[in-house]
């Protein structure tokens, strides 16, 4: 493997033009967090021609509904969980500029045709590895939704975030690559 | 009889959800180790080192392996001989479920099925009950997260299917799986009873040590072929192609109506959490 490359928010188009699937990147600087209950509001608001509590230009969201943090730390575990729950609401958050998605599993064709379009990227964490991903959190601050609890969209500093390109802005699917390559026929 | 208050039964419920999402179990490690001799994928290789990092972090620092910390589903398994006093069995443990989540600082992710308002305490607990002779008094914590139990499934099949039919919906509900449930998995199938039972035999089936070999020789050679065949799909650690797509196929079985093939498959991510204790 070759050695991981860093990156820095907000991501530009070139950043993401470059990335090619099964690229090691190290994520620093601001991401924000969002799952199911936040990305239903997040797209209402759009719908309604409201503005969204950030700015999406460039941005990078996680999805991520982190555990309590213990006193003296920014956060709890904080790993990925499965994207495919916000396939419906991707596509319409790309348009408005976003430029990122960290998370894990597969994204559905309207997903990949949007960050295609747009030049988009979607990251791969490590599923279940939360107290390792918490690690290269520095802070957290919850700017929106308090009321949904882990769901909350929360602002987050990291530095050397590890994640995978799952999906490039090429058309390239590493979980589809991946599983062609190692796969053996009964 | 057997007297046990219901305040070492919250203590003990406390402490197991507490340890159950912190302290992976050496048997699941030794699984991890033994993947990384065989996975062949580089990137399948540097999950597996660092899902061995996340546990011993988790560990030692008392912090969650995973943020998703699970449902909790509780096991008591207890002799008839034993009285419960100072209060009620299934409030205890939902008060040791309570304690455990708050002081632990686990993650609530119970919810209310449509308006999806946060229960705030992760309760109710699911507890599972079984009472025999004697006077023990066994707690098994099993916290189990959502991205695992969503792609579980149950299903009643034509008996004129067998074992092959059986195999293949196995199989073929881990393909359809594919990354989401955090391979590398460990698969429990729950095969006869009635529809709930074989559910519940599937879950339970997670609870066996990895590792061990199934007491009943014709289920063990079917766990061996089923998981060969559910590592040669590919899918590999986190989906993204290799090997290890799970650890180990678990099977429990039980007899059926002459009508019916009940099979329940129910998937557990790699952080597979269970903490039991004798009181």
């Amino acid at each position: 493997m070759h050695d991981a490359v860093r990156l820095t928010t907000p991501l530009s188009r070139e950043d993401v033009e470059k990335l090619r699937i099964g690229d090691r990147v190290l994520l620093s600087g601001i991401i924000y967090t969002a799952r199911d209950a936040a990305h239903k509001r997040l797209v209402e608001l759009l719908e309604a021609g409201e503005s969204l509590p950030f700015d999406l230009e460039g941005q990078v969201i996680y999805y991520v509904g982190p555990s309590p943090a213990k006193p003296g730390r920014p956060i709890g575990a904080a790993g990925p969980t499965t994207s495919y729950r916000m396939d419906a609401y991707a596509p319409e958050l790309i348009r408005q500029g976003l430029r990122g998605m960290i998370g894990k599993g597969a994204r559905n064709d309207a997903v990949k045709a949007a960050m295609k379009e747009h030049k988009a990227v979607y990251f791969a964490a490590i599923g279940g590895a939360g107290a390792l991903m918490a690690q290269s959190i520095l802070s957290a601050e919850v700017i929106a939704y308090p009321e949904l609890g882990p769901e909350a969209v929360r602002r987050l500093k990291v530095k050397d975030l590890p994640v995978i390109v799952a999906n490039d802005c090429h058309g390239g699917d590493l979980y589809e690559e991946g599983v062609r390559k190692y796969a053996r026929t009964a | 009889m057997r007297e046990i208050h219901v305040d070492a039964i919250i203590a003990a419920v406390r402490d197991l959800c507490i340890r159950a999402n912190t302290e992976l179990g050496e048997d699941v490690l030794d699984a991890f180790r033994k993947a990384l001799e065989r996975e062949e994928s580089p990137a399948g290789k540097d999950i597996l080192k660092r899902l061995i990092q996340n546990a011993e972090i988790a560990r030692t620092e008392g912090v969650p392996m995973c943020q998703d910390t699970g449902f909790a589903v509780i096991f008591v398994d207890m002799g008839q001989d034993v009285r419960i006093v100072g209060g009620g069995l299934r409030e205890a443990v939902e008060e040791g479920v309570r304690q455990g989540y708050r002081d632990g600082y686990l993650r609530k992710s119970i919810c209310h099925p449509f308006t999806r308002q946060n229960t705030g305490d992760n309760t109710p607990a699911i507890l599972h009950l079984d009472i025999r002779p004697g006077d023990h008094f066994r707690i098994t914590a099993a916290p189990k997260g959502g991205g695992s139990e969503n792609m579980s499934r149950v299903t009643m099949l034509t008996p004129a299917v067998g074992v092959q039919g059986v195999k293949d919906f196995v199989v073929q509900r881990v393909k359809e799986s594919g990354p989401n449930p955090c391979p590398p998995t460990i698969v429990g199938v729950g095969i006869g009873g009635t529809f709930e039972t074989a559910a519940l035999l599937a879950k339970k089936a997670l609870l066996r040590p990895l590792g061990s070999l199934n007491p009943d020789p014709e289920l063990a050679a079917l766990e061996a072929d089923w998981l060969e065949a559910v590592n040669s799909l590919g899918i590999g650690p986190q989906g993204l192609g290799g090997r290890i797509t799970s650890l180990a196929v678990h099977i429990e079985m039980m007899p059926c109506h002459i009508a019916s093939l009940p099979v329940a498959v129910n998937i557990q991510c790699h952080a597979a959490r269970h903490k039991e204790t004798e009181l």
